[in-house]
C-alpha cells in the first residue's frame, strides 16, 4: 500500500489539469486583476506611508522598503493557499470535477498535481503585477527584484502543498476557516513581515524559523527586493525546497487517499 | 462500474478491460472508454461546447479535432442551439444528453453508463434511449446499469440480473421473461376465498401486495376458471415484464 510519503507516479497529462484552470482565470482576467493590484496599493498606503511615518525606518532601511517584500510574500501564500483549500474544494467536492477528470487517462495524482501547479501560477501572477506597482513607488531595486517571479513559483507550490493537505482532510468547506484563522493570519503578522523577526522573544524567533514557512519566504524575498543577498539565502531556500517537496507528495497522496475508494 | 473504468481500485479477484489490467495500464484502458456517471459532474466553468472541448482535451485530443468532434457531438445530441449556454443553464435532460456526448469525445470503444436516464422526464428518456440505439446500431459497445427495468428490456442484447454483488441470471430479455416468468400474468385481488379457490384448484400464485399474481402460458384459461369458479372482484391479465422476473428473483422486501 502507498503510504504518505511514496512517490506518486505522475505524468505530462498533469499540465491539462493546470491548461483547465488557467482558462477559466484568463477568460475571468479582468475580475482577477484587480486584487493584486489593489491590494499592493492598500498596504503602500495603510502601512507603509501610513505606519512609515512614525516608524521612518528599521535598520536603515525605509519602513516602507522594509515591508515592499513582506507584501510579495503574503501575496504568494495567500494566492496559492486559497487557491489550493477553496478553490480545490469547491472544485472536489461541489463541481465533482475531479471525477469527471479521472474517467479520462488523468490519474488522480495528474489532477493533484495539475492543481498544485495553478496554485502556484496564482503566485507568480499575483507578484507579475504587484511587481510594477512596487517599482513605480520605488521601493524594490531593480533587476534583482525580479527574482521574486521564479521564487514566487517556489513559494506558491510550497503553500500550494500545505493548503492541499488541508484540504484532503477538511470535513467541509466551512472548517478550512481553522488554517486560514489559526495559521495563515498570525503567519503572515510574525514572520519578518511588517516587524523584524529580532523584535519577538528568543523563544518565538526560534518556532518562527522552524515552522512558519513564510519566515523563510520573506528572509529570501526580502534579499531579493533590497539586493542585500547573503550565504543565508542557501539556508533559507534549502528549508523551502525541502519543505515544498514534503508537502507537495504528502498532498498527493493524502488526496488520492481521500477521492479514490 | 468503477472499477471497470479503472476509477477504483479492485477490491478481489481478476479483472481485464480490452484485454488491459486496470492496476498497470490505466491510462491506456481510459483512453478507449466513454463514461456516463450516474451523477451529473458536467464542469460549471465552462459553457456546452467548452465542456466538450476541455474534455477533449484530457484524451490528448488535438485542438483542431476537438472543436470539431465537440460540434459533431453537439449536433448529436441536439444541443447546437444551447452551443455557448453555460451548462448550469441546462435542464436535466439536457445535461444527461451534454454527458452522453462527453463520453463519446475519443469515440470510445466501449461506452459504460450508469444508471444513463435516471430522475428524467419521459421525452427526455426517450431522446437518450434513441441517442443510444443510433450508437448501438452503428456496432457501438455498451454496457449500461439501470434499475428501469423497462429500459433494460427496451436496450439489451444480452442482460445481466444482479443482487447484492452476486450474478443471478443471465440472458436476453425476452428469454429472461419466458423461463423465469412465464407469457403471462393473471392479478386478482387478494380475498380469503379467492386464495382458497386457488388452493382448491391446485393452481400455483403468488402474493404480490394486495393482489394475487397467476404466471401462466395462457391468461385467458386461467382467468376464465378464476371468474368461474372463485367470483373475484376484478381480474387483471398482462404480458410477463423483465420486473416480474426482477422481483421473483431478488424477492419483494425492501432493500437497503
Amino acid at each position: 500500500m502507498p503510504h504518505i510519503l511514496s512517490i506518486p507516479p505522475l505524468s505530462r497529462r498533469a499540465i491539462k489539469v493546470w491548461h483547465r484552470n488557467m482558462t477559466v482565470f484568463a477568460r475571468t482576467w479582468k475580475v482577477n486583476f484587480f486584487p493584486p493590484l489593489v491590494e499592493a496599493l492598500l498596504y503602500l498606503f495603510a502601512i507603509g506611508m501610513g505606519i512609515g511615518s512614525y516608524v521612518k525606518e528599521i535598520a536603515g532601511i525605509p519602513y516602507i522598503a522594509f515591508i515592499a517584500p513582506a507584501i510579495l510574500a503574503i501575496a504568494v501564500m495567500n494566492s496559492a493557499f486559497f487557491e489550493c483549500t477553496y478553490g480545490s474544494f469547491v472544485r472536489m467536492y461541489y463541481q465533482k470535477s475531479f471525477d469527471a477528470m479521472i474517467a479520462t487517462p488523468l490519474s488522480i495524482e495528474d489532477v493533484i498535481a495539475g492543481e498544485l501547479l495553478w496554485g502556484a501560477t496564482r503566485s507568480v501572477i499575483y507578484v507579475l503585477i504587484m511587481l510594477p506597482v512596487l517599482a513605480v513607488f520605488g521601493v524594490i531595486s531593480l533587476p534583482l527584484a525580479l527574482l521574486a517571479v521564479p521564487l514566487a513559483f517556489l513559494g506558491g507550490l510550497m503553500f500550494a502543498g500545505i493548503a492541499m493537505c488541508f484540504t484532503a482532510i477538511t470535513p467541509s468547506i466551512d472548517t478550512l476557516n481553522y488554517p486560514s484563522f489559526l495559521f495563515i493570519t498570525p503567519m503572515s503578522l510574525f514572520s519578518g513581515t511588517f516587524f523584524p523577526l529580532t523584535l519577538l522573544p528568543v523563544t518565538l524567533q526560534y518556532i518562527a524559523l522552524v515552522l512558519l514557512p513564510l519566515t523563510h519566504l520573506v528572509a529570501i524575498m526580502r534579499m531579493f527586493t533590497l539586493s542585500t543577498v547573503s550565504p543565508v539565502l542557501l539556508l533559507h531556500l534549502a528549508w523551502i525546497i525541502m519543505v515544498t517537496v514534503i508537502v507537495c507528495i504528502a498532498a498527493i497522496n493524502m488526496m488520492r487517499k481521500r477521492l479514490i475508494v | 462500474m468503477k472499477m471497470i473504468a479503472c476509477m477504483s481500485p479492485k477490491t478481489s479477484g481478476t479483472l481485464t478491460v480490452l484485454g488491459m489490467d486496470p492496476d498497470t495500464a490505466p491510462a491506456k484502458i481510459k483512453g478507449r472508454l466513454g463514461v456516463v456517471p450516474q451523477e451529473t459532474n458536467l464542469d460549471p466553468d465552462f459553457t456546452c461546447y467548452g465542456n466538450l472541448f476541455t474534455y477533449a482535451r484530457y484524451f490528448d485530443i488535438p485542438d483542431s479535432a476537438a472543436a470539431k468532434k465537440a460540434d459533431e457531438l453537439l449536433e448529436f445530441v441536439q444541443l447546437t442551439e444551447k452551443r455557448d449556454v453555460a451548462v448550469e443553464k441546462l435542464s436535466g435532460g439536457m445535461k444527461r444528453r451534454l454527458i452522453l456526448a462527453r463520453a463519446l469525445v475519443n469515440n470510445p470503444d466501449i461506452l459504460i453508463l450508469d444508471e444513463p436516464t435516471i430522475g428524467l422526464d419521459p421525452q427526455a428518456r426517450h431522446l437518450i434511449w434513441e441517442k443510444l440505439r443510433e450508437l448501438q446500431a452503428q456496432g457501438n459497445t455498451i454496457v449500461l446499469t439501470t434499475h428501469y427495468l423497462d429500459e433494460a428490456a427496451r436496450l439489451c442484447d444480452r442482460l445481466v440480473i444482479m443482487d447484492n454483488g452476486r450474478i443471478l441470471v443471465e440472458g436476453s430479455p425476452a428469454d429472461l421473461v419466458r423461463t423465469h416468468a412465464g407469457h403471462e400474468i393473471v392479478e386478482v385481488e387478494k380475498t380469503e376465498e379467492v386464495m382458497s379457490c386457488l388452493q382448491d384448484l391446485q393452481i400455483p400464485y403468488e402474493i404480490a401486495g394486495d393482489m394475487i399474481q397467476v404466471a401462466t402460458e395462457s391468461s385467458r384459461d386461467i382467468a376464465r376458471i378464476l371468474l368461474d369458479r372463485c367470483r373475484p372482484e376484478k381480474v387483471i391479465t398482462r404480458p410477463a415484464t423483465l420486473e416480474d422476473v426482477f422481483l421473483k428473483l431478488t424477492g419483494r422486501k425492501l432493500r437497503e
